[in-house]
């Protein structure tokens, strides 16, 4: 008789829909309920590095702004490490390293505060250079898309890192690049995101 | 010991495609490249940690969280309860769990619902909590309503309720629906028919549980979640890098 393998299988995705700021950031659908929402301060009063912000628009294949998109970003410290038991280091009180952020309704712009992450230990000895780790949902999209952000201002830890020598095709890699500018004195990265069409950004099956 | 190693790889098989013609908005949203698929690295294998000082107990009573001094929100009162499991079945303790729904009238609390069922004042529609130490959660609210949304002419969505949960890792994270058992319009929903695998939607669909039903006040529902396992390293795979 064959032996059986008992393994449960992943809850398939569904949409987020185009109403969860009511579930994840209900400030933005219109009512205040809870005692604070989670995510809007990524890195904390004391956390070392460049402080900067990060923007941008995620594009449909119409070159439409999606304006009722959720971002949630992932990202190391200054150091390189994770806020998590096994994120490399200790990092700063305060430092959580993920946020949650939401679309102008009107425009579709988002954008947030953070410090620049440092690089991060990868596989097998090699250096990932810094980056921030994004995850997309909204209406239309079925599951959840992850991408990264690298920093078009790291050229030579960019050339070595693993995961963009992965993309076989150099051209999508400059999807990943944030585009680095000045304003009032402080250092802005912009980010568009493209789901589909000409210069569709690369997405990872994690 | 055994170290804990990488995750699963995701069977996409059981998820909907990123295109899903009938239902449109997938259409012009649905990246056409392939996805580049990465082994694990600590990006992926960590994540964030959520505490008690984050949220509140009441957070979780959706007929209470909104509601003003005394009253309570309209509908079906219902227990929303289960486990939040991995592919190992083991329970994953201390995970945030938020969910968001309709009224029992099917009208969202938001600014762009235009739905012509009214508001209800005492329910706001969201709710969130931790798992505790044996995957364990739960959640009380009032049964949503169906309502219509522009797909084709007349689509109508099955009672459902949004559920955002984290597990351990980024890679784990997870958003999907949970609809109510016997519910007509479940076969009929293009948001449902994303999913190609029937084995798989069923896994989307709330038991009524009578045994967690509290009798003459609340009914029940069952619904369990399993994230993505992950293996133990055996030998050493240089997750790590050493």
């Amino acid at each position: 008789m064959p032996q059986k393998l008992h393994y449960l299988a992943e809850t398939p995705s569904q949409t987020a829909g185009p109403y969860v700021h009511i579930g994840l950031a209900p400030g933005a659908a219109g009512f205040d309920i809870y005692r604070q929402e989670l995510g809007w301060d990524i890195a904390g009063p004391d956390a070392k590095g460049e402080r900067i912000r990060v923007e941008g628009i995620v594009m449909d294949g119409t070159g439409s702004p999606v304006k009722d998109v959720m971002l949630e970003v992932w990202q190391a410290n200054a150091d390189g490490f994770y806020a998590h038991p096994e994120g490399g280091g200790d990092v700063e009180d305060g430092f959580s390293g993920w946020g949650r952020v939401i679309t102008d309704f009107e425009t579709g712009e988002w954008g947030f505060d953070t410090v620049k992450p440092g690089p991060t230990t990868g596989r097998d000895s090699t250096r990932q250079a810094p980056h921030l780790n994004f995850w997309i949902v909204a209406r239309g999209i079925n599951i959840g898309l992850n991408t990264r952000l690298y920093f078009e201002d790291e050229p030579e830890a960019n050339a070595k890192d693993p995961v963009l020598n992965l993309i076989e095709w150099e051209r999508r890699r400059a999807t990943l690049l944030a585009k680095k500018s000045e304003r009032d004195g402080k250092t802005v990265y912009r980010f568009d995101i493209k789901l589909q069409g000409e210069d569709e950004t690369v997405f990872f099956d994690v | 010991m055994l170290k804990p190693g990488e995750f699963y790889q995701r069977n996409r098989e059981r998820h909907p495609p990123a295109l899903t013609r009938d239902y449109k908005t997938s259409v012009s949203r649905s990246p056409q490249y392939s996805l580049i698929s990465l082994q694990n690295s600590v990006s992926e294998t960590t994540g964030p940690v959520f505490g008690h000082n984050d949220i509140d107990p009441m957070d979780r009573d959706l007929i209470y969280n909104y509601a003003q001094s005394g009253e309570s929100a309209i509908g079906e009162r219902i227990i929303l309860h289960g486990r939040i499991l991995d592919e190992n079945a083991r329970p994953i303790p201390n995970t945030l769990v938020e969910i968001w729904q309709a009224n029992a009238g099917g009208r969202y609390r938001h600014k762009k619902d235009t739905y012509l069922a009214p508001i209800d004042p005492n329910f706001g529609g969201c709710g969130r909590t931790l798992t505790d130490e044996n995957g364990y959660y739960y959640f009380r609210t009032v049964k949503p309503g169906a309502y219509p949304w522009r797909n084709w002419v007349n689509n109508w969505r099955p009672a459902h309720v949004h559920m955002s949960i984290f597990g351990t890792a980024f890679c784990q994270r997870l958003i999907t629906q949970c609809y109510f058992e016997g519910d007509p319009l479940i076969p009929e929903c293009p948001i449902v028919k994303t999913i190609p695998d029937p084995e798989a939607i069923e896994q989307l669909i709330a038991k009524l549980d009578m045994n967690a039903t509290i009798p003459l006040d609340t009914i029940a529902y069952k619904f369990d979640v399993v994230l993505r396992g992950r293996r133990s390293t055996l030998f050493e795979n240089r997750l790590e890098g050493n």
